[in-house]
Parts: C-alpha cells; structure tokens; sequence
C-alpha cells in the first residue's frame, strides 16, 4: 500500500461540538496535506485537543464533515479503531501508555495479534517489539526490553516509544497532543527529531504545542484557534516568531477584554 | 540470566511462600489434625466456590471496579436452582438458568456502570440489596431442604467424588488454569489491565472502554452463578442468605493474593493461593483450639497486614514514608 496518490490525508469541514450549551469548536475547517507538518496552537479551552479527538476518532462530534485521503467517512462508524485502519495514529501527552504494563503490551494493545479465538501470541509480538526498539527507535543499550513496564521509562522515552509504535504501525499521519510537555530539555530535542523523522518519511503530523520556538520551527503550516474558531493561519516563513508571540499575545488581550 | 531473575518470574511467589509457612506451622500446632488427609480434602470442598468468586473478582478488581452484589447472586441464583429442581423436577437446566440468573445480573450491573456511568461501589451496593430482597420475597424467606438431589447427575458432575477427591475442586482448578490464560494471553485480559491502568489510555488506543466493562461484569455474575450451584449442591440445601458469609473471604482472597487494589495488574497464582489461605486460616485456627470468636478478629488482621504489605512492595514511596512514620530512617 505504497502509493499516496491523495491530495489531504484528512480533511474537516464545518466541524461543531457542542456539549449541552457548551460549544467547544464552532464551524472549524481544517486541512492536512500529504506530508505536512501542521502546528496546533491556541489558549487552553481554545478547542485544539477536542478536535484532533475527532480526527482520531476518540469522540464523534456534534455537527460537519470528516474526509480521510480525499474520501468522505460516515462520522457515526468512526472510532479509533476505523482510524487506525486508515494509518491514523496518537500521540497523546501522559496519556497514550498505559504505565504498569510492559511494553509489548502497549505496543500492540486495540490491534493484538491473536489466533482466532483471541490469544495473543505474545512471542511475536515480544519480538517485534524489541527488533522497533532497537532498529527503529534506537533505544539499543538503553537498560530496558520489551518486557520493560513503561513506568521505569523517562517522559522522552515514553513519547519515543509512543512515536515509534506509530511509525511502525506505517501511519500517514501522526498526531502528537504536547509531546514536550513536562521533558526536560535534553528529552525535548529527541522528541523533535522524531518528528522530523516523520516529514522525512513523507508522511503528515498534527502538532499541538505550548512551546511556540518549538513549533514555529518545525510546522509547515501554524493554525490558531481561539474559543472554538480558527482565528488565523500562517505558512511557514510568512511570520516570525516574535510576530506570532505579539499576535497571540493581542489575540488574549482582546479575549480578555470581551469577557470583561 | 541471574537466578534471581528466574525467581522474580515465579508469578505469586511471595504468596507460595506464606501458603507452605502457613501450612507448617497448623502443622506444628496441631499435627494430629495437618497430618492427615481429611482436613485437606475438606478444605477442597469449602475453597472452590470462594476461589471461583475470587477468579471473578480479581479481574473486577484489575480493572479498577468493584463488585459488591456477588453474595445476592449467591442466593438468587441457589434460589433458580432450588426452585427448578424441587418444584419441576429440573436437573441440568436448572443448572443452566441458575448460571444465566448470574450472567444477568451481571449484565444489569455492568450496563448500570459503562452506559449510566453510576461507579461500580454504588451500583453493587444497590443491586446486592435489590437482589437479596428479591430472593427473600420470592422464596418467602425460607431455606428448601433438596436431599434427593445426590441421586442426579448433576451432583455427581459437579461436586461428586472421585476417591476420596472432591469434584468441585476440579472445577476450581480447570477454571483458575483456563481464567489465567484469558487474563495473561487473552486481548479481553489485556484490555480489563489497560482500562484499570488508565482508563483514558485504553480508550485513544482503540479499547472499546464501556463493551469490555459490560463484559467483565457479566464474567463476574457467571462465575458467581456457577459458585451458587456448587455450594447450593454440596449443601444439599438453599437458604436465602447463603451468600453472606462470602463478601469478606473472597474480597480477602484476591487481596491478600497480591492483586492491587489500585487496578492494572492482576495475579491469578496469587488469588487462588489466597483464597487457600483465608480458608485455612478460618478452619486451621478452630482447629488448634483457638476459640471461635477470634477467628474473625484474626482473619481481619490477616487481611490487613497482607494488603499494607502487597501496597509498600508495589510502591516504594510507601515503604518510606511507613517506615517514617514509624521513627525509621527510610532504608538504602
């Protein structure tokens, strides 16, 4: 399945969410191209975790429209499970790994590779697991296996192992929720790796991020939201960084004055 | 590998340990009783429906749920049984509807807990006295004597005798060996792990969270179901609150076996090594005289230390602030 003749891995339209009265995306677009990187920003509540959990499948939204690789996907059978189907994959920060149990097991865990009957066959899966541990992710010689719980693992290696499961998992789009949150700074510059790696492997990447150096450099494409709305979009090199840091800054002052 | 590696791969291994120390010692105090076989083969016919509960407990209880209505369906279900078999003559289907009786109840608890989203305590709290009441009203509160029922077939499969062995036994055992394999080699295990590690991780990666609580507590009803036909047919007898006695040794058995109370990791070589335990303790501390009134006493203790002993080997934090607590300078 090597060919990628598609313009947009994913493609959302008019998308609204609406908890009760509570409304957390209003008529948000959003395209992502083929091998692009697109960084994520806005204020906390701004409604970014919310729609990258439509686009993954976690939770159907409200109103709008999902295409995946130029094709339209009834909304109402989508769920993780149907995204990984279509090589979607998460990263989610803190929160893609379950912490007591071993790494074979959070490798393959929603997709097993079971006999009929559901048994796991846990040797390959033991196998496999260390062969991306040490040829893909490098971790060769790092004191831990396959058969490591993640919980001795350090915040970079656990977005490593994160990062690595999708790649292998062949994904054409990797969607990262604050992968450097809580990293120190040595770890943070492994994780961006990883996502250069992703680019350039020609596949595309969801950034949410805090840290504005971070993603100013690396996003083909930065897209605001602010209380549920895109509030603006930025090609890479159209703004600096000290530019975005002043619009983002005005975007809460002006925020902070409607509610006032 | 070091051998001390290969031991740490012993599952329960500390458990074990407690099991022969404990032996030795009912030994020693009474060897005129532990060194025949007949309390042994007695302790085989009083374990196996608190091992079965035990079984389904462990897995409620590695997914970070509780379930609190299992003596209710203790009773419900001997309840189906008795009925059928006394009042229509039934003999294997009534076995069939006292395990369904389980599964349903099982079934309303889980979809309680995943669909209306009411936490597991509450839930059970509620259908354990919903389905108590009901059994009392239904069998107007009286116990059904069911002596002919050693003459069926189905006394002689399920609690029957092969020697001098008792067939529930069996039963215990062939269930512990095929639930560990679903809990270590099975995906529903592995997904029951996940969702008691951290539910929001075994939901984004594609875990489908609510199905395999309705599942999880539906194998609990079951197994609950199936713990009421062997006590109701080794009794010989239905009383409505035959299930009571059952809420604090089974909940004890998985505990003191080694499962966390905080969910995620599970050990099945633990459980069916602690409900062993507890009924020793309870029938080991009769038998060497201690009088009757302490039993309970010392069986809480036991529950207690065994707890506070799984949770600072678990957490070594814990383990330093215990020994603060205590005075002690934290050890290196």
């Amino acid at each position: 399945m090597g060919e990628r003749t598609y313009r947009h891995i994913v493609r959302l339209e008019k998308i609204r969410m609406a908890y009760g009265n509570v409304v957390a995306l209003n008529d948000v677009s959003l395209t992502v191209g083929r091998d692009e990187i697109v960084g994520l920003i806005g204020d906390n509540g701004a409604g970014k975790s919310t729609l990258i959990k439509i686009m993954t499948g976690v939770v159907t939204p409200t109103a709008g429209e999902l295409y995946i690789r130029d094709e339209r996907i009834d909304l109402s059978h989508y769920s993780v499970r149907r995204a990984h189907d279509w090589r979607i994959e998460t990263v989610y920060q803190e929160k893609s790994l379950g912490e007591k149990q071993p790494l074979w097991r959070n490798f393959f865990v929603g997709r097993q590779i079971t006999n009929r009957l559901g048994f796991i066959d846990i040797k390959r899966q033991k196998a496999i697991t260390n062969d991306v541990l040490k040829n893909q992710i490098g971790f060769r010689g790092a004191g831990f296996d396959a058969d490591s719980p993640v919980q001795k693992l350090s915040g970079g290696e656990r977005q490593g192992i994160a990062i690595g499961r999708a790649m292998h998992f062949d994904a054409d789009l990797v969607v990262l929720d604050e992968p450097t949150a809580a990293l120190a700074i040595g770890e943070v510059q492994k994780v961006l790796d990883f996502v250069r790696s992703i680019k350039a492997r020609g596949r595309a990447c969801v950034y949410i991020e805090h840290n504005l150096a971070h993603v100013h450099e690396l996003a083909d494409r930065l897209v605001v939201l602010d209380r549920g709305e895109v509030a603006a979009t930025f090609q890479r090199g159209e703004i600096t960084l000290t530019e975005l840091t002043s619009f983002l800054l005005d975007l809460q002052k002006r925020t902070m004055g409607g509610a006032g | 590998m070091s051998p001390r590696l290969t031991l740490d791969r012993v599952e329960g291994l500390p458990i074990i340990v407690v099991f022969v120390v404990l032996i030795a010692c009912f030994i020693v105090a009474s060897p005129e009783v532990f060194l025949r076989l007949p309390i042994y083969m007695s302790f085989l016919t009083t374990v196996p429906p608190v091992l079965v509960l035990a079984l389904g407990l462990t897995f409620v209880i590695a997914a970070g749920e509780i379930d609190l209505s299992f003596p209710s369906v203790i009773a419900f279900s001997g309840y189906v049984l008795a009925m059928l078999y006394r009042d229509h003559q039934l003999v294997w289907p009534a076995v069939l509807a006292a395990v369904a009786a389980g599964a349903l109840i099982g079934l309303i608890n889980g979809l309680i807990v995943a669909y209306v989203g009411v936490p597991s305590i509450i839930t059970t709290l509620a259908t354990e006295f919903f389905w108590g009441g009901i059994t009392t009203v239904i069998s107007g509160g009286t116990s059904y004597s069911l002596r002919t029922v050693q003459d069926t077939s189905m006394w002689a499969v399920f609690v029957g005798k092969i020697g001098e062995f008792p067939l529930q036994a069996l039963w215990a055992i062939g269930l512990t060996i095929l639930l560990w394999f679903i809990m270590n080699r099975h995906r529903f295990g592995e997904h029951v792990l996940f969702i008691g590690d951290n539910a929001n991780v075994a939901r984004v990666v594609g875990v489908n969270v609510d199905r395999e609580r309705v599942k999880l507590f539906t194998l609990m009803g079951t197994l609950a179901g199936f713990a009421a036909v062997l006590l109701t047919l080794e009794n010989r007898n239905f009383f409505n609150t035959q299930g009571q006695g059952y809420l604090l040794i089974a909940l004890a058995s998985v505990f003191i076996g080694g499962t966390s109370i905080l969910g995620g990791q599970a050990t099945m070589v633990g459980t069916f090594f602690g409900a062993f335990i507890i009924s020793m303790i309870e029938a080991g501390l009769t038998a060497t005289g201690i009088q009757g009134f302490w039993v309970r006493a010392v069986v809480g203790l036991v529950f207690l230390a065994a707890v506070i002993f799984h949770l600072t080997m678990e957490q070594p934090q814990r383990r330093a602030k215990l020994a603060g607590v205590f005075g002690l300078r934290p050890g290196h």
